[in-house]
């Protein structure tokens, strides 16, 4: 699905992602972790296309899409969320959703200004697609609140809802469980479950090992940018190199 | 109180106001006021030019004065020293604006932010220095006199009051008209999208660059069109026109009427206009009392009037169709309260 081959991101002298080689297949949950600032959303960023790589490559569905524009690459079926969920407070969460689908849509000004059939079909289609995918994140009972005044957990979902309105096949998660408590965490977790049954590949950046170890199918740690280690979460939780970098060495402990 | 909610945000206040804009030079025989309306209605114009760029598409044009001057310049310089009629100067100011437009937008909309707004904020000073020093061109700090008025051909004279009034109230209903369709359409919603973010906007597979630059154009078409309106009533501009003082004026009208709404930029240069008026007699003293209005607005009314309005009907409308769920939980297709109300809501945001 997604094989990434010697990625680097270099900013001046700092190597935020550096020589990181991964393959993420298909219809799976693929994680994610590593310390604060070991480049996680650095290498989102460089995947979804918001920056370009200084060096490697970034293949996705054996496309080369490296260096490619990020509303370019959204429209080949890449989506994302933000650490920060960003919406429209002043708007419903149904109307928050509808512009999801525009990147399946051709209408243009002049349709707008004759209000043409292809601009009334599409809108249609928006709508119905945002009314989908809120019923798909189980919020179809809050479609006519508030931004404003939905908790932090429904603002999550909605966020959820809005990338899969794009029709991504892959989706890229940045902390979507940040700032929920647990039993919502749980909740959240068969949400991306619920994503992959349905065909889409989940990569997720998270801080919640719970989370992770039993939600994920494949994790890639790094570290100061650099991929330490891959596997399951079972060989990643004995992995030496691993536990080295979350808890510090011996040696540190020592010294 | 419902009932009058209602009424607010339906159409049968838009026409009540239409037909009311309509009788008012029958009404008021003070032709003063009829020009000071045809004035403000112009201004209005412009007005939901910027609205599109800055509070749809959330970019702080600090050069919309600066087009509305090019527009006006346009008119001018075709009209005196060409000898042109007015309505194709007309069209031309707006093809300017396009173009115009379409230049500086290529250009700044690649910074963001405030950036943005002050690279624009300059634009405009460069826009009011041309103006005034290219003397072969602008007649420099002289302005230009005896602009051609729109011609009527025969059937009206529009150096009449009442019928530039009106020429200006069409002009008006069109620009309203056409934000109105832009507002709900899907094109609307993807300048919302920039508006909330950048990076949001394009993960959601928008071309960042492309929406941008034609917000902006459109916004600068308004700018010019209406001043080649302005041009044609008041016939002598000068560099003062690209002052941006009138910048910051149409940012106050859209900031009081409610930024990004459909109404807003209407009430806010309306009520302005007219609150001007009244405090006439204080001169430059007037700002005692404007600078505590903006203030209070501001904190209150973020949204401004329409706005602040739209907010509180929405709340008002949500928190009924809970109660409704609630009321009937066994419904398991808890969609239905929300549907009719969704339709509503975007009739609502379109008030």
């Amino acid at each position: 699905m997604l094989k990434i081959s010697n990625l680097t991101k270099r900013f001046g002298g700092l190597a935020a992602v550096n020589n990181v080689s991964v393959e993420f297949p298909a219809n799976q949950v693929n994680a994610i972790i590593g310390p604060n600032g070991a480049g996680k959303s650095t290498f989102f960023n460089l995947v979804a296309g918001a920056m370009p790589p200084s060096e490697g490559k970034i293949e996705y569905q054996g496309m080369d899409i490296t260096g490619m524009a990020p509303d370019r690459i959204a429209r080949l079926g890449v989506a994302r969320t933000f650490q920060t969920t960003m919406l429209f407070d002043q708007s419903t969460v149904l109307d928050n959703l509808i512009v999801g689908h525009r990147l399946r849509t051709q209408s243009r000004l002049w349709d707008v200004i004759i209000n043409s059939k292809r601009l009334r079909d599409e809108e249609k289609k928006c709508r119905s697609r945002a009314a989908e995918v809120l019923d798909f994140v189980g919020l179809s009972h809050i479609g006519h609140r508030y931004i404003a005044d939905i908790s932090q957990e429904e603002r999550k979902r909605v966020a959820f809802a809005l990338a899969m309105a794009t029709d991504p096949e892959l989706v890229l998660l940045d902390e979507p469980a940040g700032g929920i408590n647990p039993e919502e965490t749980e909740n959240l977790a068969d949400l991306i479950r619920k994503m992959v049954k349905h065909g889409i590949t989940v990569c997720l950046i998270e801080h919640k090992m719970d989370m992770i170890m039993s939600l994920a199918d494949k994790i890639m740690v790094l570290d100061h940018g650099e991929k330490i280690a891959e596997g399951t979460p079972e060989q990643i939780k004995n992995d030496p190199v691993v536990i080295e970098a979350y808890l510090g060495s011996e040696q540190d402990v020592e010294a | 109180m419902d009932r009058l909610m209602n009424f607010l945000v339906s159409p049968v206040l838009k026409w009540a106001l239409l037909v009311l804009a309509v009788v008012f030079p029958l009404i008021s025989d003070n032709e003063y006021h009829i020009y000071v309306m045809a004035t403000a209605f112009i201004w209005a114009i412009a007005v939901y030019g910027m609205n599109i760029i800055t509070g749809y598409c959330g970019q702080l044009n600090l050069a919309h004065g600066g087009f509305f001057a090019i527009g006006a310049y346009v008119v001018a310089i075709l009209t005196v020293d060409h000898e042109w009629a007015f309505w194709p100067a007309f069209i031309a100011a707006g093809l300017a604006g396009a173009i115009f437009g379409f230049l500086v937008g290529v250009v700044s909309l690649r910074l963001k932010e405030h950036y943005f707004a002050i690279f624009t904020l300059c634009v405009g000073f460069i826009i009011y220095l041309l103006l005034e020093k290219w003397e072969e061109l602008t007649h420099g700090s002289l302005g230009i006199i005896n602009i051609a008025p729109p011609e009527g051909f025969g059937l009206v004279d529009f150096t009449e009051t009442v019928p530039f009034y009106y020429l200006v109230l069409a002009f008006l209903v069109l620009s309203v008209w056409l934000v109105s369709r832009l507002s709900r359409s899907l094109l609307g919603r993807t300048f919302l999208a920039i508006r909330i973010s950048d990076d949001l906007a394009q993960s959601l597979g928008i071309n960042l660059m492309r929406n941008k630059v034609l917000a902006f154009v459109l916004s600068t078409v308004y700018a010019a069109s209406a001043g080649a309106l302005y041009a044609g009533v008041v016939r002598f501009i000068g560099p003062a026109e690209a002052d941006v003082v009138h910048t910051f004026d149409m940012i106050t009208y859209l900031l009081v009427g409610g930024i990004g709404t459909l109404m807003g930029p209407l009430l806010g240069t309306l009520a302005i206009t007219w609150l001007t008026q009244m405090l006439q007699s204080l001169e430059e003293y007037r700002m005692i009392i404007f600078g505590p209005m903006l203030v209070i607005l501001v904190i209150f009314f973020p949204r401004g009037i329409v706005g602040g309005f739209l907010t509180w009907r929405g709340r008002r409308l949500a928190n009924k169709a809970s109660q409704q769920g609630q009321d009937g939980k066994s419904q398991t297709t808890v969609n239905t309260p929300s549907t009719p109300n969704a339709d509503k809501q975007e009739a609502g945001n379109n008030a």
